[in-house]
């Protein structure tokens, strides 16, 4: 099935409450195939269309400050236009999944595949200093295996996370194992997991309150403190990535979604050339795989980081890296996939 | 008979509702939001639902709504209310969901959330505060706004020319299949005080029965902003809001 | 019919002077203070005429901030 057909399928299947969206290529099929399955019918998950993105992200607030597992996803100018409610979800310390199938910029710009949101979804697209949890599939596979564990994420921390994938990775079709049927939590237990929701004062209890409003500065800067405490533990606790040929590797490819599945077939023609080439994926792109990165760099002769896009995560590498390898990008824009040729001409011209 | 024989806990014929605490109310003396929070908070009360309430406050005076009565509470980015309310609701269809926004908030930058969510018939209700002013960042025009009248960013009073004309959101939720109950109402006397609450009671009712969604709109002042005593507000209102503004259930499919 | 004796108790420190109950009154039993201010600075409501108050709740259901309670009896 198609990648975003998976996000679909997937949430149903893991005890998702509820889906929020609004319609926006190259994504539309995972409203349409929400619509389509009717889980209201079968496990109760709600599904409703929203007026815009605006709302749809909106409606995920109302959701999740209510501790229901919620999700909306889009395409980069929708998520563009959610990027206030992104920051409020943070501000209130809310779990959630949004699914960004991400499409060339800026502006209107193209249906086309694009990695150009890696900055808008690591660095924080909204205001004020929050973090999104981002896991980025490479496979439909992993569209499908990422809305659990990004819900499982989003829950242990109470933060929202995001899944950065591209309409290469939405449109494409794929065999996939859908994940086991996980059931909704029940009202009790959503009350337990969530103490802290707005589920109405069941046994009288004190009144919970979902807000990201502190005037006092000295409150808000304990609230940013405290945000930034529980980024620390997720930076040590939760990066992911996945290696390839990184062994006896001379040059690394750093390169995540879509880019990561053309750096195998690159690796393949280079080592054919006798270079020795290997790949990090990250899979979470925040936390980012630093640390790892930062050991390879003392290995290799140059790292190239392939993107979709005018060279974004290229500086989250040199930092890593401290500059004391050289670090490359290369990339085609404008919804144009790099072929694997084109690539390994660059990693040529780094070897001379 | 002496005042002491009259004071007793068994002669208690008014006070303030339980439901509202005693947190000190952020509100400008003489503020309506002071009333309408009171009569929220009885309805909830006495309908018994405390325990089953998840309201929703706005960005604008009432921000800070979620200090004073206490239910379960969801502050809102500027103008969603109504997204969030949506959402609530659909999920927990047995929870009373209200959200309180003013008409900075309901009739300006959230009029999409609020038409849809009223057009939706989303089982909720929505309390509008409407004192024709933005309050909160100072007394700045409001969509509803009358013509002639001054604010700050109208300094001179509103003109059509320059500002277009004053939004009747009421009059726009009639029109729309969704909504069940459409009512404009004041709290500047005992009686339309008595009025008012009886409308939010039939709102939140009308929501629990699953009948669609539900807008009360409380035409209010601001002294502040209109620089007046709170008891001179009141009569500017009667003498020039409710001409605009006139006051009555629109609409009632209950 | 039995005559009805009323009396208000007013928070002092949560009213904020606004006055409405004043003018809600039918009997002009409450009226701000012209000397005394509660902490934060406002002339704040008071029973000034104790004897003719019916508990009719007019100043407490005006009452923006919940200031006032209201007691009601029968005279015997």
């Amino acid at each position: 099935m198609k990648g975003n057909e998976a996000i679909a399928h997937a949430a149903i299947r893991c005890g998702c409450d509820g889906y929020f969206g609004y319609p926006i290529t190259p994504q539309s099929e995972v409203l349409e195939t929400l619509a389509a399955e009717k889980p209201w019918e079968t496990t109760g998950m709600v599904v409703l269309q929203a007026e815009s993105e605006v709302a749809s992200i909106n409606m995920v607030y109302g959701g999740a400050a209510s501790g229901k597992r919620v999700m909306t996803s889009s395409s980069s100018p929708g998520v563009s236009l959610m990027q206030e409610g992104i920051s409020y979800l943070a501000g209130a310390e809310l779990p959630c999944l949004i699914v960004n199938v991400s499409r060339g910029g800026p502006g209107l710009g193209t249906i086309q595949p694009s990695q150009a949101d890696y900055f808008q979804t690591v660095k924080g697209g909204g205001h004020g200093d929050y973090r999104l949890i981002t896991l980025a599939p490479a496979s439909v596979q992993e569209m499908a295996d990422f809305v659990d564990l990004a819900f499982e994420l989003a829950f242990r921390y109470r933060n929202p996370a995001m899944i950065l994938s591209d309409g290469a990775i939405g449109q494409m079709m794929e065999k996939v194992v859908l994940p086991p049927f996980k059931p909704r939590r029940t009202e009790e237990e959503l009350a337990k997991e969530c103490p802290w929701a707005t589920t109405g004062r069941i046994g009288m209890r004190k009144p919970n309150i979902i807000t990201s409003l502190a005037l006092v500065s000295e409150e808000m800067e304990r609230v940013n403190l405290r945000l930034q405490a529980k980024y620390k533990v997720i930076q040590e606790k939760e990066v992911r990535y996945e290696e390839y040929m990184t062994d006896d590797a001379e040059y690394l490819i750093v390169a995540f979604g879509s880019a990561a599945r053309i750096s195998k077939k690159v690796i393949s023609i280079a080592r054919e050339q006798g270079i020795k080439v290997g790949l990090l994926r990250p899979i979470t792109l925040w936390p980012f795989p630093s640390k790892r990165i930062a050991e390879l760099g003392k290995k290799v002769k140059g790292i190239l980081s392939l993107e979709i896009n005018a060279g974004q995560m290229v500086e989250d590498i040199r930092l890593a890296v401290e500059c004391k390898v050289p670090v490359k990008w290369y990339g085609r824009l404008g919804g144009i996939i790099p072929e694997p040729e084109e690539v390994v001409e660059e990693i040529r011209k780094m070897t001379l | 008979m002496t005042k002491e024989e009259i004071m007793q806990p068994e002669n208690i014929v008014y006070r303030k509702p339980e439901l509202l605490n005693d947190v000190p109310m952020h509100y400008c003396p003489g503020c309506s939001h002071g009333v309408v929070h009171k009569l929220v908070a009885e309805v909830i009360a006495e309908m018994g639902m405390t325990d089953k309430t998840i309201a929703i406050s706005p960005v604008g005076c009432a921000v800070f709504a979620y200090k004073y009565i206490d239910v379960d509470w969801q502050e809102a980015a500027h103008g969603r209310a109504p997204a969030l309310a949506s959402a609530v609701k659909r999920l927990w269809p047995d929870r009373l969901v209200f959200t309180y926004q003013g008409d900075g908030d309901l009739a300006c930058i959230g009029t999409g959330e609020t038409i849809h969510a009223l057009n939706r018939g989303e089982n909720i209700t929505i309390i509008f505060i409407n004192n024709a002013i933005y309050g909160m960042t100072g007394g700045q025009m409001a969509p509803t706004t009358l013509l002639g009248m001054k604010t700050v960013t109208c300094p001179y009073g509103r003109v059509p020319e320059l500002h277009g004309y004053p939004l009747k959101m009421a009059d726009i939720a009639v029109g729309l299949q969704g909504t069940c109950y459409v009512t404009r109402q004041s709290v500047h006397s005992v009686a339309a005080i008595m009025k008012a609450k009886k409308a939010i009671r039939k709102a939140f009712e009308y929501s629990m029965q699953g009948k669609g969604s539900n807008l009360v709109e409380i035409v209010s002042t601001c002294n502040t902003n209109w620089r007046m005593s709170p008891d001179k507000a009141n009569k500017w209102m009667e003498e020039n809001m409710f001409p605009f503004y006139p006051l009555g259930d629109l609409k009632d499919n209950g | 019919m039995a005559k009805m004796k009323g009396a208000t108790l007013v928070d002092i420190e949560r009213c904020k002077g606004c006055g409405l109950c004043v003018v809600a009154c039918p009997l002009n039993v409450l009226a701000l203070t012209t000397k005394n201010v509660n902490q934060k600075g406002y002339n704040y409501a008071e029973t000034v005429l104790e004897d003719t108050c019916t508990g009719c709740t007019s100043c407490a259901v005006v009452c923006p901030d919940g200031c006032i309670t209201v007691y009601r009896k029968k005279e015997e």
